[in-house]
């Protein structure tokens, strides 16, 4: 009896045997055919409706994306396929980037993170994923692959809207790699969901922050935000007033405040845009005085 | 529709079958396979955990994934538990701790236990919690499923706690 899932629509599934014949394919058969992780994201939407690909394209394990690599010269390296588990359990992980890894632990479920992937998360494009505020601060890099060859990409210009990359047709991330951390560097990451577990961010606020002998302040935060506007957002004014000014609360509470302006979110399901404003000002406060108090002791 | 054949190994066998490459693992192991322990909680969401399986020796919502995902994987399912008549010591502890009301959460909560007990035989509170973050419960909740996972890891019963 072959009895397929009510609300899964048709498709065909198509199993590649290289990174080559998959960017062919994806080419192709550019609009109708979608590239599968770890698949959390993808079921749902197909579920929904949302999306209804002719064609599911598995690249799990194709030539390395299931490795993570760390060299202490050039830094760390997570392929398309590994899990967020392995990922946040990897001992050079939790030592190096601990940003990343609890980043990669708020999201949804210990289940699902058995499946779910970083580069999925990215590539997903969602602005309130999760993890796009540690991979962004950390200097995160996309290995991208595609019919010409493989290019690189900046996170910072990967995101162009909700669902929107600068992804080309048969184009594949194959990894994202991150350089070694700053030197005595510390970060925070505060998710604002309705529960604790299994619900996107109303906001999110990654703080990230290192001693730096050019600055005034002695010291360089970066800050990203999540679900307040189209893709994750890095204010700039925020750095700039936390490299200018002594850091003492009152500067705290003013780049809190800078963050909060430069943000524009959205009215919906899981709260409002002025309570949205009002959370943002509230945990940059809290996720840099976190970082801040981190980097003095 | 198309249709895919793959081999799984489930509970210890191999079985190779065809199946619409639009079934997901769960819809794989209670159409065709007749293993109902496995539960569909939410509508495949994702969202509940009834439908967690050990795929790989990792706890996975077998919902989200699809059969083809699914090929030349190693898959343990409630079924694969008792030994005969005898339960496994989950199972046991579960009844002895009074953690099963209607018990429809039940299958998938053992075994996304049974995953987290292969891979570490003495579990603090914290972990058993994040064990179960995806395995929700309406009726018994929480407290005594933590506590037979506790009676589990220990080899024990529930009066020498
Ligand atoms: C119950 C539930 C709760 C969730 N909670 C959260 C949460 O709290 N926070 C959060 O951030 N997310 C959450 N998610 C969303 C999801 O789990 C994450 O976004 C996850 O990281 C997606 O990774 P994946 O590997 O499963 O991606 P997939 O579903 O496989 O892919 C996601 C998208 O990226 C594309 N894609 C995947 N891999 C590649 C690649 N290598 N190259 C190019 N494109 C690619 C796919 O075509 C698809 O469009 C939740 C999902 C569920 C079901
Ligand atoms: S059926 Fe609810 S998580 Fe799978
Ligand atoms: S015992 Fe009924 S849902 Fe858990």
């Amino acid at each position: 009896m072959l009895n397929p899932h009510p609300g899964l629509p048709e498709f065909t599934y198509v199993k590649p045997a290289s990174l080559d014949e998959a960017c062919s394919f994806l080419a192709e058969h550019a609009g109708e055919a979608r590239l599968i992780s770890g698949g959390t994201d993808l079921l749902v939407r197909m579920r929904d409706k949302a999306y209804k690909p002719a064609y599911i394209v598995d690249i799990k394990g194709l030539d390395g994306t299931d490795v993570l690599t760390f060299d202490p010269k050039s830094g760390l390296k997570v392929g398309a396929a590994v899990p967020m588990n392995r990922m946040a359990s990897h001992p050079d992980v939790q030592k190096y980037y601990p940003l990343l890894a609890k980043a990669a632990n708020s999201v949804a479920s210990y289940q699902i993170r058995n499946r779910a992937t970083i580069v999925g998360n990215i590539c997903n494009a969602s602005p309130a994923g999760d993890t796009l505020g540690a991979c962004l601060v950390l200097g995160g890099r996309l290995h991208i692959y595609g019919t010409d060859g493989e290019r690189f990409e900046d996170l910072v210009n990967f995101f162009k809207g909700p669902g929107k990359t600068t992804l080309r047709p048969g184009e594949i991330v194959t990894a994202v790699s991150f350089p070694l951390p700053e030197k005595g560097a510390k970060g925070a990451y505060i998710k604002l969901g309705r529960n604790k577990l299994s619900d996107l961010a109303i906001v999110g606020v990654t703080a990230y922050g290192f001693p730096d002998k050019k600055t005034e302040s002695g010291f360089r935060f970066i800050v990203a935000l999540a679900s307040v506007a189209a893709t994750p957002l890095m204010p700039p004014a925020v750095e700039t007033i936390l490299a200018e000014k002594k850091i003492t609360e009152e500067t705290i509470a003013e780049a809190a405040t800078a963050a909060m302006d430069a943000c524009s979110p959205i009215d919906d399901v899981r709260g409002s845009a002025t309570y949205r404003k009002d959370m943002v000002r509230n945990l940059t406060r809290n996720a840099i005085s976190d970082v801040w108090g981190q980097l003095q002791s | 529709m198309q249709t895919i054949s793959i081999t799984i190994i489930v509970n210890g066998k191999a079985i190779s079958l065809r199946c619409a490459a639009n079934q997901t693992l769960l819809d794989v192991l209670r159409d065709e396979l007749g293993l109902t322990g496995a539960k569909d909680g939410c509508g495949g969401e994702g969202e509940c955990g009834a439908c967690t399986v050990i795929m790989n020796g990792k706890a996975v919502n077998s919902c989200m994934v699809f059969a083809g995902q699914a090929d030349g994987a190693n898959i343990e399912t409630i079924e694969g538990l008792a030994r005969g008549e005898e339960l496994h010591p989950l199972q046991k502890a579960f009844i002895d701790a009074g953690a099963i009301q209607c018990g429809f959460c039940t299958p998938g909560a053992i075994m996304s236990a049974k995953a987290l007990l292969d891979q570490n035989t003495s579990p603090t509170e914290e972990e058993i919690k994040e064990a179960l973050s995806g395995n929700l419960c309406r009726c018994t909740g929480y407290k005594k499923m933590i506590e037979a996972i506790k009676i589990a890891a220990r080899g024990g019963s529930a009066n020498d706690r």
